[in-house]
């Protein structure tokens, strides 16, 4: 329990370190919030008082404490652009995401352990599996996506072209394609890293001493090759998951799918930093998130983890 | 009839290149071992002793063919059906493992290491095979079984895991106990333990036993009879307490003139060069190159096993070396 405890205060500590390295890293990137607002042909006067209503005359450190405080009431500021609060900007976006990443999650770790458990037990099956998951890391993520919109979207008409949709169900329908494509090169690599951790413990001496006391083969499989090789199977998977929230930016645009990826380069390129500041966290506690339990659930895993923890 | 049988059994490897020549690990290997018999295979690293009993067990790699005869109780073991095979290993024959951490998988509990076997092959159900485990535990020494049975292996010591092996050899009853150098990886200190611990139990329960070591004293200590190998060859082969009073083979006499004495202050004599494995052993002895009484014939012709009385010998020499070798040991 303490363990745990343990675990999510580190988490949450990274999330806060990281909310003051973005928070700096933007107060120091090129760009006038200022002129963004008033334009060209703003005078000196009217430049001052926006400056001084933004909050900008401020020192950094203060102007991140303000944020941080509101940060942690909801209210992650205005954005320039849209002139709307940036945490109703972000809200459906981020579900839009989080459902992408998480069925593209799916596919990649579901479709990804089976080859390579496949490949990894059968070894006249390995170079078949080393090929297919050498084409699928190979392709990028956007050649995946216009081939999978012209075959099934375009030509087939089974999904639709662009969008994410409305209500679960539709959403689903609608992410299914642009899921495949964020989930193949990761499918990929999850499954070479099967094969190769199936392939390590096979070979172990304690299978050996299993197979060597007469156990059957679909016990020593289960009990001793696949049980063992799930550690490093998990840790690759988890790994991969949390770096799909980042690969989603090119498959939204690619979808014309307007997630967190697309508003966080919609917002870059148009300097909306309250935006970008808010998108860049929400992406950080993603990945903190899906590494907090990454790092429990490897623990319940091993026993000899269990002991330090 | 023999509990185990082995007639000039020989193992070659195919290369792993495609046009590789096969090596040879095993040139011939005869032994047998009779019911409640304890035989030692001794023999310096890389003379074949664990590919013996890898053969025995059927777990040579994929690509190792096997040559000659391997019975148990007259059942030819290569040709076993995958059904007998499973009864084979899992209530027949049991395998302890030089290094007990590599050979548990540490995800485990104890428990379950102990009685997996006895529980897939049906022989006893999880309460019962349980009990027995625990019956055995204390049999070994072990205090407080129940915890250790909750326990995982990176929590015991090595002499510790090793009993645990024992137990895990034990539990299914088997009739021959194939022990591939189970002291080696432990301390000296808990290696005549856990060794007194394995000799006790065998000779109890009247089990057969294929111990394997390096250690010829050790050999000669705890079992019955003897096999020296040498570059996968058994070179002698006879009751233990007569090999070790009087080899008849020059490498045994070598091995044991090797020995460092705890009552002498002699400085142990090395046997010259390197082990040669089986698959660099040319035309003629694998041991000419190494031998101090090595002839023309040696280099030539490969001597066969000759059996006289209780001994068999591969030397072509043996009968005129036979007072010179039993005069060096007792010097």
């Amino acid at each position: 329990m303490t363990f745990i405890a343990k675990k999510l205060a580190a988490g949450a500590a990274t999330v806060l370190a990281s909310s003051l390295i973005i928070f700096l890293a933007l107060s120091r990137a090129p760009g006038d919030p200022v002129a963004l607002i008033l334009g060209p042909h703003a005078t000196n006067a009217e430049r001052a008082a926006m400056s001084a209503r933004l909050g900008l005359t401020d020192p950094v450190l203060v102007r991140y404490w303000h944020w941080l405080t509101d940060a942690l009431h909801g209210d992650f500021g205005n954005s320039l652009l849209y002139r709307q609060p940036v945490s109703g900007l972000l809200g459906p976006r981020l579900m839009t995401t989080l459902i992408l990443v998480g069925l593209s999650a799916l596919i990649a770790v579901a479709t990804g352990v089976a080859l390579g458990i496949f490949g990894g037990v059968t070894p006249r099956a390995r170079p078949l599996v080393s090929a297919v998951t050498g084409v699928g890391t190979a392709l990028p993520g956007f050649v995946v996506s216009s081939a999978l919109i012209s075959i099934f979207a375009v030509n087939l008409a089974w999904f639709p072209t662009f969008g994410a949709g409305h209500g679960f169900f539709d959403q689903l329908w609608h992410l299914t394609l642009p899921a495949i494509a964020l989930a193949m090169s990761s499918a990929a690599y999850v499954a070479q890293m099967t094969a190769a951790a199936v392939n390590d413990e096979a070979g172990r001496e304690h299978v050996a001493t299993a197979t060597g006391r007469g156990l059957p083969r679909s016990v020593v499989l289960r009990r001793h090759v696949l049980r063992n090789a799930a550690i490093p199977v998990l840790t690759v998977s988890g790994l991969t998951a949390a770096s799909l929230v980042a690969g989603s930016v090119v498959v939204e645009s690619a979808f014309g799918i307007d997630g967190l990826g697309s508003l966080l380069v919609k917002s870059v390129a148009s300097k909306d930093y309250p935006v970008v500041n808010a998108a860049s966290l929400v992406i950080v506690i993603v990945f903190v998130a899906v590494m907090t339990v990454l790092d429990i659930s490897q623990t319940a895993l091993d026993p000899r983890l269990r002991e330090r923890a | 009839m023999n509990l185990l049988d082995i007639e000039h059994l020989r193992v070659d490897l195919r290369s792993r290149e495609r046009r590789g020549a096969p090596r040879t690990v095993i040139h011939d290997v005869s032994l047998t071992i009779a019911p409640g018999e304890a035989v030692g295979v001794v023999g310096e690293s890389g003379s074949g002793k664990s590919m013996t009993v890898k053969a025995v067990m059927r777990l040579l790699p994929r690509r190792a063919t096997v040559g000659g005869t391997l019975e148990f109780r007259g059942t030819s073991i290569p040709a076993m059906p995958g059904r007998d095979l499973a009864r084979f290993r899992s209530q027949l024959v049991s395998m302890i493992y030089q290094d007990p951490r590599a050979h548990i998988n540490p995800l485990r509990t104890i428990g379950d290491f102990l009685i997996e076997g006895v529980v897939a092959s049906g022989q006893m159900n999880r309460a019962e095979a349980l009990e027995a485990a625990c019956t055995l535990l204390r049999d070994v020494g072990v205090n407080d079984p129940q915890r250790r049975l909750s326990q995982y292996p990176h929590q015991l010591s090595g002499g510790l895991l090793q009993r645990m092996m024992i137990v895990m050899a034990l539990l299914p009853s088997p009739e021959l106990v194939l022990a591939d150098e189970p002291t080696t990886a432990l301390d000296v200190t808990v290696q005549s333990e856990v060794m007194a611990i394995l000799t006790e139990q065998i000779r109890e329960r009247s089990v057969g036993l294929l111990f394997i070591t390096h250690d010829l004293d050790l050999a000669a200590a705890v079992t019955d009879s003897l096999a020296v190998m040498h570059a996968g060859t058994v070179v002698e082969r006879g009751p233990s307490a007569d090999i070790y009073a009087a080899p008849r083979h020059p490498y045994t006499a070598a091995l044991l003139a090797s020995r460092p004495s705890p009552t002498s202050v002699a400085r142990p004599v090395s046997i010259p060069g390197r082990p040669v494995s089986a698959f660099e052993a040319g035309e003629g002895c694998a041991f000419a190159s190494r031998c101090p009484y090595a002839i023309g014939q040696c280099r030539t012709e490969r001597p066969e096993p000759r059996t006289a009385g209780t001994r068999t010998v591969a030397c072509h020499r043996s009968d005129e070396l036979e007072a010179v070798l039993a005069e060096g040991v007792r010097a």
